[in-house]
């Protein structure tokens, strides 16, 4: 049975899109001539991107948002990760379980994707995976990260927009202030609003957007948004802020400049990325790094020549400036 | 290529609320390296036969502890397939009076995996008959 994936996914089919997200995951060959033709068929969904801390409520959040988009007649793609086990490599997905209101949706799609070791909030492919659904038609991709700490924050160069979910009891007004994932926000939102703390912490993070606003030429301020998702409070307003700050971006041109420092830095990163992994297959291959590693460990060699000397063997070219 | 990963579904079809045993599943494939997608309680076959499809799957695990398996456990193959979905492997556990297994396992489920079941003859089982894609 041989399916045409590239017309597939331009079609939608939920099928295709799903088995070329495993081929990115797995870094199978598939995956390239794939994402090679479907390439020009991207950049018409818009992306937001959901972070928090482990428990704040992104998974309900996401689900609420996807309920309001539903209602637009929108269609929804979701990515959510979840951390990989340093130890055994395994995961136990479950953002999936906020979000069964949409399991028979077909207006919805919603994959889970382990990180499988990667560091920054998401998984290596997960930009992959959106282009997949933005290629399968989809008028939103909500990324939602793995639960974050304080420098989790490469969902800011995937997204159009940012929201940083907060929720009462974490920390003081100095939390608030510090750099990392909470000046990544477009949007804040204050989740689990009934829970005690909650109007304090509204007003450090609204203390913190005041100052941004002094220190910092700013021409969009971002809205902070109180919500009770798992009650549906607030989803509108959540929505709202979302939809005005895409108007901002849209009208400021700022979109266009987003995505132009998107595209510099993950091409970069492709580049990064295959050239390490290429290196890598080499040195293993002939079990050449475990040499160098031993010679190491007796001072014969350093790190430092030895990288040299591997980048001097494998990429002449750079040291002819 | 990296290395590929087992994506198992644990689910639990119907109005069943004992849901330790597919918890602790999850935890055990989590363990044993595969990523597992856990859905919850009270799940129709459409909606667990749609999470194998976005999810890629290659395992769908189904719980059940309220006698319904007879008539769930074998809708989920019949609609695994409509789905083109026919090379996951589809496994249960439960409570499933022994003479009932059979037909189960005529009608595609691989096997079933009662009360005391140890676990590693549950992952062994899963390893051992997952099918490449």
């Amino acid at each position: 049975m041989d399916i045409d994936y590239v017309a597939e996914i331009l079609e939608g089919s939920p099928l295709a899109m799903a088995r070329v997200m495993t081929w990115l995951e797995n870094e199978d060959e598939r995956a390239r001539s794939c994402m090679e033709k479907i390439y020009p068929h991207t950049g018409n969904a818009y992306v937001l991107g959901i972070t928090g801390s482990p428990g704040t409520g992104k998974s309900t959040l996401t689900d609420g948002v996807t309920w309001q988009l539903r209602n637009k007649e929108l269609t929804v793609g979701i990515v959510a990760v979840d951390p990989s086990s340093p130890f055994t490599g395994g995961a136990l997905l479950g953002d999936r379980i906020r979000m069964t209101r949409h399991s028979a949706d077909p207006g919805v799609f919603m994959r889970s994707m382990a990180t499988r070791g990667y560091l920054g909030g998401l998984a290596q492919f997960t930009r992959g995976a959106v282009k997949v659904l933005d290629a399968g038609g989809k008028d939103f991709v909500i990324i939602e990260t793995v639960g974050v700490g304080q420098d989790e924050v490469d969902v800011m160069r995937v997204a159009d927009t940012t929201c940083v979910v907060l929720v009462p009891g974490l920390g003081d007004v100095i939390q608030s202030m510090k750099a990392g994932i909470m000046e990544i926000a477009d949007i804040y939102v204050i989740n689990k609003y009934d829970r005690p703390g909650a109007d304090q912490l509204f007003a450090e993070v609204q203390f913190r957007v005041d100052q941004d606003s002094s220190i910092k030429d700013r021409s969009w301020v971002p809205p902070v948004i109180a919500t009770v998702a798992v009650e549906g409070k607030g989803e509108d307003d959540f929505l709202e802020a979302i939809t005005a700050h895409r108007t901002y971006l849209e009208q400021s041109g700022k979109l266009l400049e987003k995505r132009r420092n998107r595209i510099h830095e993950e091409t970069l990163q492709m580049i990064h990325h295959e050239l390490f992994r290429i290196i890598r297959e080499r040195l293993t291959k002939d079990s050449r790094i475990e040499q160098m590693v031993e010679e190491i460990m007796n001072h014969k060699l350093n790190p430092y020549n030895v990288v040299e000397k591997v980048v001097d063997e494998w990429l002449p070219a750079s040291r002819l400036k | 290529m990296a290395e590929k990963k087992i994506k198992i579904i644990v689910a639990k079809p119907g109005l069943d609320g004992h849901d330790r045993g597919a918890k602790l599943l999850s935890r055990i494939f989590a363990e044993a390296g595969m990523e597992v997608v856990y859905t919850g309680l009270r799940q129709t076959p459409e909606m667990i036969v749609e999470a194998a499809l976005q999810e890629d799957a290659d395992v769908v695990g189904l719980s059940s502890l309220s006698g319904v398996h007879n008539y769930f456990f074998p809708k989920v193959v019949e609609l695994l397939k409509a789905k083109k979905l026919g090379n996951v492997l589809v496994v249960g556990g439960g409570i499933i009076p022994l003479e009932d297994i059979p037909t189960l396992k005529k009608l595609g489920i691989a096997e079933i995996f009662g009360p005391g079941t140890s676990t590693d003859t549950i992952v062994g089982f899963i390893k051992a008959n997952v099918k490449s894609k």
